[in-house]
C-alpha cells in the first residue's frame, strides 16, 4: 500500500493534528494556538485516556455519595491521609473539579472538533466525486481490460452501472467517477453529538432533579405526601427547585413477601410486593398500584421506587405516674440482612418523674446460639420472617437530650447525660418481651408493653429530568458508532481511452477509505462492476487483475 | 428430571466440554509439534543436500502434512462438538434453578457463558475466515477457564433475588457476555501480534500464524464487534436496569465505574486507530489494557470491592436479597451512624 497518493486516503478531518508552538506568540497567536491544541486529535485520545485513570481512584477509594458509612470508617482508620484526601476531593471523585476539568475539556474539545467537521462534511456531500487519478493501476484494488467498444459507449454503461449499484457519479472526459459510503462520516458526526446529547441529559439531571428516600410503616393511617418535609433523607441537584413536586401522596395498604424456607437459599426472602393507594394530586381519585423491585410506579416526572422493608416494634410505655407517654410503632433498622436482627431505640422524653430510652435489639426469629460444646453464648435471630419474635433491650434514664431544640436522630441514644439502669447485681438490667408481654421498670419508672409487630418500607422518590434525552443520546450514539464503524466509504473509477491498435482500454480501479485499520480490499465489488461493464460473451475482450494482497 | 438432577446434569456437560476442549487443544498441539518435526526433518534434508536447499527449506512455509492437517481438523472438529456440548450445559443449568432462569446468576455461571461464547466465537469465525490457526489459544484459554471456574469459583445454583429478576438484565448480560468473547479473541490477537512481532521464529505456531497485518486486522475486527455491544450493554440495557431495580440508572458504583473505564479504553482503542493512525503495537498495548480493566471488573471488583450493589458481587451467601433486604435500611442505617454488623454482605 506505499505506492498510494497519500492525499487520496486522507480524511476531512485529518488536518486537526496538534503543531508544534509558534515562536513568536501575540495574545491571538497564543489563543489560536490553544484552540487547535485542545482541539487536536491527540488531545482529545489522551483526554479520553485520562478519563479512565480519573475514574479508578473513585472505585478504590469509599465515596460520600455511595457508602457514607465506609467513608466514614475509612476516615477513622486514617487519621493522617483522611485531610489530604479529602482536599483532593478524592471521597467524591465524580464530582471533584479534577474530574469535572478532564470532561469539560473533553466537551469543549468535541465541540470544537465537530463543528468545522459538520461544516467539511456539507460541503463534500454537494462536492462531485473527485476526479480519477492519473494512474488507476497503482490503486490498491484495479483491474482492467481492452474491448473494441467506443469509450463513449463503456462511460456510459459504467455510469448506469454505478448508479444502479447506489454510487454517485461524475462523468468526466476520459472517465467516470463514483463515490459512496458517506453515512459513514454522517455516522461519526451523529456518535460524536450524541455524546454530548447524553452528557446535557445526564446534567440536567444532577442539576435540577432529586433523589430522596421515606421510611413508611405499612397501614392506612401512615401516609406519605410529596413535600420536602416528609422526606427522611434527601439529595437536591444544585439547581433543584421544590416548586415542581408533584403533589401527589400515598399509603401502603399491606406488603407481602415470600420466604424460602428450603433450598440453597432458604432464609432469602423474595416477591416483595407494596400496595400502594394513591391519589396524584390532593382530593384526587385513589389509585392502587403494586409496587415490586424492577416495577417502580412513575408520576408524572417522578418515579417511586420499593427499596427495602423491616419491622418496627409497637412499644407502650407507661411512666412512674401511670400514663401513657409513648405508644406506636417505633421503626428498628435491621442490621442483618438475612436475618433480619434489628437495632432502635425507644424515647420516652416526658415521662415522669423521670425520662425513659430503651435501646435493644429485635429478633424476629429468636434463638439462642451455641457454641461447638454445645453451652449457650449469643442470642440471634435465625429467619427473617417473623417466627417468634422477641425484643430485648436496655434502660436508660436522666437526659436523652431531647430537650435542648437541637435536632437529633430516632435512630440513636444520647447517652451523654443519661444513666444506664443497673440491676441490684451490678448487671444491666435487661427486658426481653414476647409480643403481649409487660415489664414493670425499677426505681418506680414505670412499666413498658411489647404490643405487637408492624411493619414498614423504605420507599425511594427520585426526579431524574432529562434521563430520556440521554437514553435517546445513548442511542443516537449506538446507530452513529454502527454507521461509522460498518458503512465503508469508497471511490469508484472506471477510465475508457482508445489505444493506437484501435481497441479501448478499459480500467477500473477502487479506494476503499475506511479508517480504522481495516479497509476491505473490495476484489467482490471491483470484479461485479467489471463483470458488469464486460459482455461475458464477448471473445475478443481479455482482462487482467491486478489484487494487492493487504 | 428434577432441579437436582439438572444440576448434575450440567456439571456433567461443563466436565465433558471441558475434556472435549482439553481433547481439541491436544489435537493443536500434536499439530504443532509436528509442524516443527516436519520443519526439523526439512532442515535437516536440506543440511544434507548442501546450501542450496537451506534456502528452499527456510523461504517457503512449511508444507502440512497430511498428519498435520488431519490434526488440525480434528481439532476444529472436537472443539465444535465441545461448544454443543457446553451449550447443553449452560440450558441444563437455567432449567436447574428454581424458577427457570437464565444461567447467568453468579460468577460460575458467567465465567461457563463467557467461555461458550469465546469457544463459539472462534468456530463461528472459522466458517468465514481464515482464522483455525487460533484454535490452540482458543481451547487453552477456554480449559484454563473453566477449570479456573470448577475450582475457585461458587457454583450453588440459587434462585436470583427479585432486583435480577428482570428482562432488562437477560438482554444485558447477554449483551456483555457476548462482547466479553468479543473483546477476549480480540485481545488474543492483540497478544498474539505483539509476541509475533519481537519474534524471528521461522518454525513453530508463531511461524504458522499469519503475517503481523493480518493480525492486527483480525483484531480490529473483533473491537469493532464487541464495542457496539459492549456499548449496548453497559450504557443502554444497564442504565434501564439499574433505573427500575435501584431508582437511579447511574450510581458511579464500582461495578459501573470499570463498565465505563472498560469502555473509554476501547473508544480510546477505536479512536486512536481512526485518527491518530495508531496500528499494530501501540493498538495491541491498549487492547490488551481494554481487556485487563474488563477482566478486573469481572474478577478483582467482584473479590475485593464491598460496595459493588450488583449482585455477582456476592459471594455464597444467601444474603443476595441485595436490594431489598438491603440497600434501604442501611442507608438509613448510615444515616444515623448505626454499625452495622459484620455480617453485612458485599452488597
Ligand atoms: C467523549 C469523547 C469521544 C469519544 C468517546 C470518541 C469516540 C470515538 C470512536 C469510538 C471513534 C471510532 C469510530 C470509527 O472508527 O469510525 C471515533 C472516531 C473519531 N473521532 Fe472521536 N471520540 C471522542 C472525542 C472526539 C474528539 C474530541 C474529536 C476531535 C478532536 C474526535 C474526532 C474523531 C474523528 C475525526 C474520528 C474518526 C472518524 C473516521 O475517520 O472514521 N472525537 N471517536
Amino acid at each position: 500500500m506505499t505506492d498510494l497518493q497519500p492525499d487520496l486516503r486522507q480524511r476531512p478531518s485529518d488536518d486537526r493534528q496538534a503543531s508544534p508552538l509558534p515562536a513568536e506568540l501575540t495574545t491571538r497567536e497564543l489563543a489560536r494556538w490553544s484552540w487547535r491544541q485542545v482541539t487536536s486529535m491527540r488531545t482529545a485520545l489522551v483526554l479520553l485516556l485520562l478519563l479512565a485513570l480519573a475514574s479508578i481512584p473513585g472505585s478504590v477509594i469509599p465515596q460520600d455519595n455511595i457508602d457514607s458509612l465506609a467513608v466514614s470508617q475509612w476516615r477513622d482508620n486514617h487519621p493522617r491521609l483522611a485531610p489530604i484526601w479529602d482536599r483532593l476531593d478524592l471521597f467524591n471523585v465524580y464530582g471533584s473539579v479534577w474530574f469535572s476539568a478532564i470532561y469539560v475539556l473533553l466537551m469543549i474539545s468535541l465541540v470544537g472538533c465537530i463543528i468545522p467537521r459538520l461544516f467539511v462534511y456539507a460541503r463534500a456531500l454537494r462536492a462531485k466525486p473527485p476526479k480519477a487519478p492519473r494512474n488507476l493501476s497503482r490503486l490498491p484494488a484495479s483491474t482492467s481490460y481492452t474491448t473494441d467498444e467506443d469509450p463513449d459507449v463503456v462511460l456510459a454503461r459504467a455510469a448506469d452501472v454505478l448508479r444502479a449499484r447506489r454510487f454517485r457519479t461524475d462523468r468526466g472526459t476520459d472517465a467516470v467517477a463514483a463515490e459512496r459510503g458517506h453515512l459513514r462520516e454522517a455516522g461519526n458526526l451523529v456518535f460524536h453529538v450524541a455524546v454530548i446529547i447524553v452528557l446535557v441529559g445526564v446534567a440536567a439531571g444532577s442539576l435540577f432533579g432529586y433523589k430522596g428516600g421515606v421510611i413508611l410503616l405499612n397501614g392506612d393511617d401512615y401516609g406519605f405526601s410529596n413535600n420536602l418535609t416528609q422526606y427522611d433523607d434527601f439529595a437536591p441537584g444544585a439547581l433543584f427547585d421544590p416548586d415542581v413536586m408533584e403533589p401527589f401522596s400515598f399509603r401502603i395498604t399491606d406488603f407481602q413477601l415470600d420466604w424460602l424456607t428450603e433450598g440453597n437459599r432458604a432464609g432469602m426472602a423474595r416477591k416483595f410486593v407494596a400496595e400502594l393507594a394513591y391519589e396524584t394530586e390532593p382530593g384526587g381519585e385513589t389509585k392502587n398500584y403494586d409496587l415490586e423491585v424492577n416495577h417502580p410506579l412513575s408520576i408524572g416526572g417522578t418515579d417511586i421506587f420499593l427499596i427495602g422493608h423491616g419491622y418496627a416494634p409497637v412499644i407502650t410505655i407507661r411512666d412512674g405516674e401511670g400514663e401513657v407517654t409513648k405508644s406506636g410503632p417505633v421503626v428498628f433498622l435491621p442490621t442483618n440482612a438475612q436475618t433480619f436482627e434489628s437495632f432502635g431505640v425507644v424515647k420516652a422524653p416526658f415521662a415522669r418523674p423521670e425520662q425513659i430510652g430503651l435501646e435493644g435489639t429485635f429478633y424476629p426469629t429468636f434463638a439462642m446460639g451455641r457454641d461447638a460444646d454445645g453451652n449457650l453464648t449469643m442470642p440471634s435471630s435465625i429467619f427473617g420472617a417473623l417466627g417468634d419474635p422477641l425484643i430485648s433491650m436496655s434502660l436508660w434514664t436522666g437526659d436523652l437530650g431531647l430537650q435542648d431544640g437541637t435536632a437529633s436522630s430516632v435512630y440513636v441514644l444520647d447517652k451523654a447525660d443519661a444513666t444506664q439502669v443497673m440491676k441490684p447485681n451490678g448487671q444491666p438490667f435487661r427486658m426481653d418481651l414476647r409480643p403481649g408481654e409487660r415489664v414493670t421498670l425499677p426505681d418506680g419508672l414505670g412499666s413498658v408493653t411489647f404490643e405487637g409487630v408492624q411493619r414498614w418500607n423504605k420507599i425511594q422518590i427520585s426526579r431524574s429530568p432529562g434521563k430520556m434525552v440521554a437514553l435517546a443520546g445513548v442511542v443516537l450514539a449506538l446507530l452513529g458508532l454502527l454507521a461509522s464503524l460498518f458503512i465503508r466509504p469508497r471511490r469508484l473509477w472506471v477510465r475508457a481511452r482508445r489505444q493506437d491498435d484501435g481497441t479501448t482500454l478499459v480500467e477500473i480501479a477502487r479506494l476503499d477509505r475506511s479508517s480504522g485499520g481495516d479497509p476491505e480490499d473490495g476484489a467482490a465489488e471491483l470484479a461485479a462492476v467489471a463483470a458488469a461493464l464486460q459482455d461475458p460473451t464477448d471473445p475478443r475482450t481479455t482482462s487482467s487483475t491486478k489484487e494487492e494482497q493487504s | 428430571m428434577n432441579d437436582a438432577q439438572w444440576e448434575v446434569f450440567s456439571y456433567q456437560g461443563v466436565i465433558a466440554a471441558a475434556v472435549l476442549y482439553f481433547l481439541a487443544m491436544m489435537a493443536y498441539f500434536f499439530e504443532l509439534a509436528s509442524l516443527r518435526t516436519a520443519a526439523k526433518e526439512v532442515e535437516l534434508a536440506t543440511v544434507a543436500h548442501g546450501p542450496g536447499g537451506a534456502d528452499a527449506g527456510v523461504e517457503h512455509p512449511i508444507a502440512p502434512t497430511r498428519r498435520t492437517e488431519l490434526a488440525a481438523r480434528l481439532g476444529l472438529v472436537l472443539t465444535g462438538f465441545a461448544v454443543l456440548v457446553h451449550l447443553v450445559a449452560l440450558v441444563a443449568r437455567g432449567l436447574a434453578a428454581d424458577p427457570n432462569r437464565v444461567p447467568w446468576g453468579n460468577m460460575y455461571e458467567f465465567t461457563i457463558a463467557g467461555t461458550f461464547v469465546v469457544a463459539l466465537i472462534f468456530v463461528l469465525a472459522t466458517l468465514r475466515i481464515d482464522i483455525e490457526w487460533l484454535g490452540p489459544l482458543v481451547t487453552t484459554f477456554v480449559v484454563a477457564a473453566l477449570m479456573a471456574a470448577f475450582l475457585g469459583l461458587d457454583d450453588a445454583v440459587l434462585p436470583l433475588p427479585d432486583a435480577l429478576n428482570s428482562p432488562w438484565l437477560v438482554i444485558h448480560v447477554v449483551s456483555a457476555v457476548i462482547s466479553t468473547g468479543a473483546f477476549t479473541v480480540g485481545a488474543l490477537l492483540s497478544g498474539l501480534y505483539l509476541v509475533k512481532a519481537r519474534s524471528t521464529a521461522t518454525t513453530g505456531y508463531l511461524a504458522r500464524v499469519p503475517e503481523l497485518k493480518v493480525l492486527d486486522r483480525l483484531s480490529y475486527r473483533m473491537h469493532a464487534f464487541g464495542f457496539p455491544v459492549w456499548t449496548f450493554a453497559v450504557l443502554i440495557t444497564g442504565p434501564i436496569w439499574a433505573h427500575q431495580a435501584w431508582g437511579a440508572y447511574w450510581n458511579w458504583d464500582p461495578k459501573e465505574v470499570w463498565a465505563f473505564i472498560t469502555w473509554v479504553v476501547y473508544a480510546a482503542y477505536l479512536h486512536a486507530r481512526a485518527t491518530a493512525g495508531w496500528r499494530g503495537r501501540n493498538a495491541a498495548i491498549l487492547a490488551l489494557v481494554g481487556l485487563a480493566t474488563l477482566w478486573f471488573n469481572f474478577i478483582g471488583i467482584n473479590f475485593y470491592s464491598s460496595s459493588s450493589q450488583h449482585s455477582y458481587a456476592q459471594g455464597a451467601g444467601p444474603e443476595t436479597s441485595v436490594v431489598l433486604g438491603l440497600a434501604g435500611p442501611v442507608e438509613a442505617a448510615q444515616e444515623v451512624g448505626v454499625v452495622v454488623g459484620t455480617d453485612r454482605p458485599g452488597a
